[in-house]
């Protein structure tokens, strides 16, 4: 009790100094809500064991760290430092960030279709944009949970992404935030903001990429709407530091006939929690949750879903896969809340695990509440091993025992980087997931 | 090509291959027929490598070589080849990585420079012509959502590719029609040739119907109980394998099959 409060105590010092010169200071309702953002982080406290949302997953080692806000700075990161994480096909619509900072600098605009905005949220929030106020914690609501509520108070940058009625955009806006070397015991907040108008159309990508070995600390948050008949998709790869904690919250609202699809790519961080969320409050309306996590050593990955079906004839689509070795240890809960108005709905889930060592571990917990009658709602979770008959097969068609164990490592990642539909987004998490995999330089090339 | 000396194999504490001689030369096809239980896909899981066998007596040699101190891609890599009985699913790996990378792994331990991506792909349609395999498959993943036939299909294409000297199938007819053993049936006799041998095991005749062996061997309780030419399987149509066990001449069906 008393660590939590002192935490409490912590982060409100690290507001209550930085409060002037956050973006957005001189804007009333920005700093209103900030203020008010804080006091209900200071109310509610880090999720304590007992949090049942929170009962796998420790944040002692959180509680236990004086993070400070990153200072003013280029801190040592240049263009050289960007290039291995940028596309050049197709040109991307880019906004780097650094420990918390938008960098013009590492950045490069593409030719956006008119009327669309795409602007570091800082900027945003320094102009006071109307537009921006509509849906600010509109969607992640500031006083929801602990972090969404801390990341409201103290978010630095981000995107502010407004998108007008029927415009369709064709290059990915990929949204690059890093942790330099520099960012040992630093407490990053990141905001998104991606507004589609209704038939709009938009791709996003995060990464969140770790330069050095700090402990230190991302709270993100993106929230997104997408009216009748817009279709929003976002790629979530989080490749940081493998010494850092990931704390991150995707919230979804739809209108009819929207699509939304967010495809969570988990590879680094000590500690990665994840919150996705989406509401389904119109007919026609479609998810799919996409989530792959790979941990190893003493990494330990955590990804709550929950799906809302507030209307009829609505449908979701969620498929997670974990590969776990080492020590590591994952968690997996997918909820799915149907209303009693949302008949029709249909809604499949499942969550396949892969454990590579005797002492990695991995809990899945599908978790379905369901108020109507007429809805067809599935669900499956499994947790297996390498298939000792496929490792023989593909021995027989000459590979190694390492080179098969590889492969159907691969093989299972691979089911979800196969749905990613932007193919140098596709190429560039095979390539990193192949980075990450044991012995898979040979497949490479 | 291929010898086997007095091999005895066991599961755990069962002994399921009690002594088996055979002498495969080069360019031969035999078959091996037998009832259920009598050792037939033990023979050719201890033949590619499978884990879970214990060796007792014997020894097998393969071009000369002790087979049974290789690992299993060693045995693929010196041209030994097993068609299995039920084709494993991948999923996530496509057909075509799949190929490549058999074929590149045997280039690779034959030092014979690897083949680049153009050159694969032309080398494995060229070989798919040989199987009427559907390009699409290829670029699927590994037999997944395949019918039995396709699977087959699939598995001599493995063999096309990989070119071995020494091919083992597995019971690949069980439960294929009579389209789909054709099918493997002409994989079999268009890559038959002075050089290359088979090893067929099967518990019907049908297949012989179509490819004609040079020995035909019946394995019962784990020892080859019969050897003939390729007469001994419509002899066997007759008698069904009942004349093995000591029982009445019921089981002939057995072997005619469906």
């Amino acid at each position: 009790m008393t660590e939590i409060s002192e935490s409490v105590g912590h982060f409100k010092g690290l507001y209550a100094d930085a409060e002037d010169r956050l973006p957005g200071a001189r804007v009333a309702w920005v700093a209103k809500r900030r203020q008010a953002a804080m006091s209900r982080f200071a109310e509610l406290g880090l999720p304590a064991p007992r949090d049942e949302e929170w009962k796998y997953t420790s944040l002692k080692p959180i509680e236990k760290r004086a993070f400070a806000l990153p200072e003013a700075g280029d801190h040592g990161v240049t263009a050289a430092d960007v290039a291995p994480f940028v596309f050049e096909e197709p040109a991307a619509h880019r906004l780097v960030f650094v420990d918390g900072a938008y960098r013009p600098d590492l950045s490069q605009a593409a030719e956006l279709p008119a009327g669309v905005t795409a602007m570091p949220l800082s900027e945003a929030l320094a102009e006071g944009s109307e537009t921006l106020s509509h849906h600010l914690g509109r969607y992640a609501d500031p006083e929801g949970t602990p972090f969404v509520a801390l990341n409201t108070a103290l978010m630095s940058d981000g995107v502010f992404l407004h998108v007008p009625a029927g415009v369709s955009m064709a290059a990915p806006v990929h949204l690059l935030f890093m942790a330099s070397t520099e960012a040992d015991e630093r407490l990053m907040s990141y905001r998104n903001v991606l507004v589609a108008e209704e038939g709009a159309s938009a791709t996003v990508l995060e990464s969140y990429v770790g330069l050095g070995e700090g402990a230190y600390l991302t709270n993100a948050v993106t929230e997104a709407v997408a009216p009748a008949g817009a279709d929003l998709t976002v790629y979530k790869l989080q490749e940081e530091a493998e010494t850092a904690y990931h704390i991150a919250a995707f919230e979804a609202y739809q209108g009819g006939a929207s699509q939304v699809a967010h495809h969570n790519i988990s590879l680094g961080a000590r500690l990665a929690r994840n919150d996705v969320g989406d509401a389904l409050d119109a007919e026609g309306a479609h998810v799919t949750l996409n989530g792959l996590y790979l941990g190893d050593g003493r990494q330990h990955v955590d990804n709550h879903t929950r799906i809302d079906h507030l209307q009829a004839n609505a449908t979701s689509s969620e498929y997670y896969k974990g590969i776990l070795d080492g020590r590591a240890r994952g968690v997996f809960n997918g909820k799915v809340v149907v209303q009693p108005q949302a008949q029709g709905t249909d809604s499949d889930q499942q969550n396949r695990n892969l454990l590579l060592s005797r002492n990695a571990e991995v809990d899945p917990k599908p978790e379905l509440e369901i108020f109507a009658d007429d809805v067809s709602c599935t669900h499956g979770a499994t947790i297996g091993q390498l298939d000792d008959n496929a490792l023989f097969f593909l021995q027989t068609r000459g590979m190694s025992f390492a080179e098969a164990r590889s492969l159907l490592i691969f093989g299972f990642a691979n089911e979800i980087i196969e749905r990613i539909a932007v193919e140098p987004v596709r190429a560039r998490l095979e390539e990193r997931l192949l980075h990450r995999l044991p012995h898979t330089e040979a497949m490479e090339d | 090509m291929l010898s086997i000396k007095n091999l005895h194999a066991s599961v755990e504490d069962s002994e399921i291959l009690k002594g088996i001689d055979l002498e495969v030369g080069d360019g031969e096809v035999h078959a091996i027929m037998g009832p259920n239980g009598s050792g037939k896909s033990t023979l050719a899981g201890v033949l590619a490598g499978r884990d879970g066998y214990t060796i007792g007596e014997g020894s097998v040699t393969f071009d000369g070589q002790d087979l049974l101190a290789m690992e299993p891609q060693q045995r693929s890599c010196e041209g030994l080849f097993l068609a299995f009985q039920y084709p494993v699913e991948i999923p996530g790996v496509s057909n075509i990585y799949l190929l490549k990378s058999a074929v590149n792994a045997v280039r690779k331990y034959r030092g014979e420079e690897e083949l680049d991506a153009m050159d694969l792909v032309s080398f494995i349609k060229e070989k798919m012509k040989l199987t009427n395999m559907d390009d699409k498959l290829l670029y699927r993943s590994v037999n997944e959502g395949f019918s039995g036939g396709e699977k087959k299909r699939n598995e001599m294409l493995q063999m096309a590719v990989l070119e071995p000297k020494l091919a083992i199938l597995d019971e690949t007819d069980s439960g294929l029609d009579i389209d789909a053993l054709k099918i493997v049936a002409d994989a079999v006799n268009r890559l038959r040739d002075a050089n290359r041998s088979f090893i067929l095991i099967t518990h019907y005749q049908r297949l012989l119907d179509y490819i004609v062996p040079d020995q035909v061997h019946v394995l019962y309780n784990g020892q080859i109980a019969k050897s003939g030419d390729a007469s001994l399987p419509q002899e066997l149509e007759k008698t069904g394998y009942a004349w093995l066990t000591g029982a009445d001449q019921a089981g002939a069906e057995a072997v005619q099959g469906q």
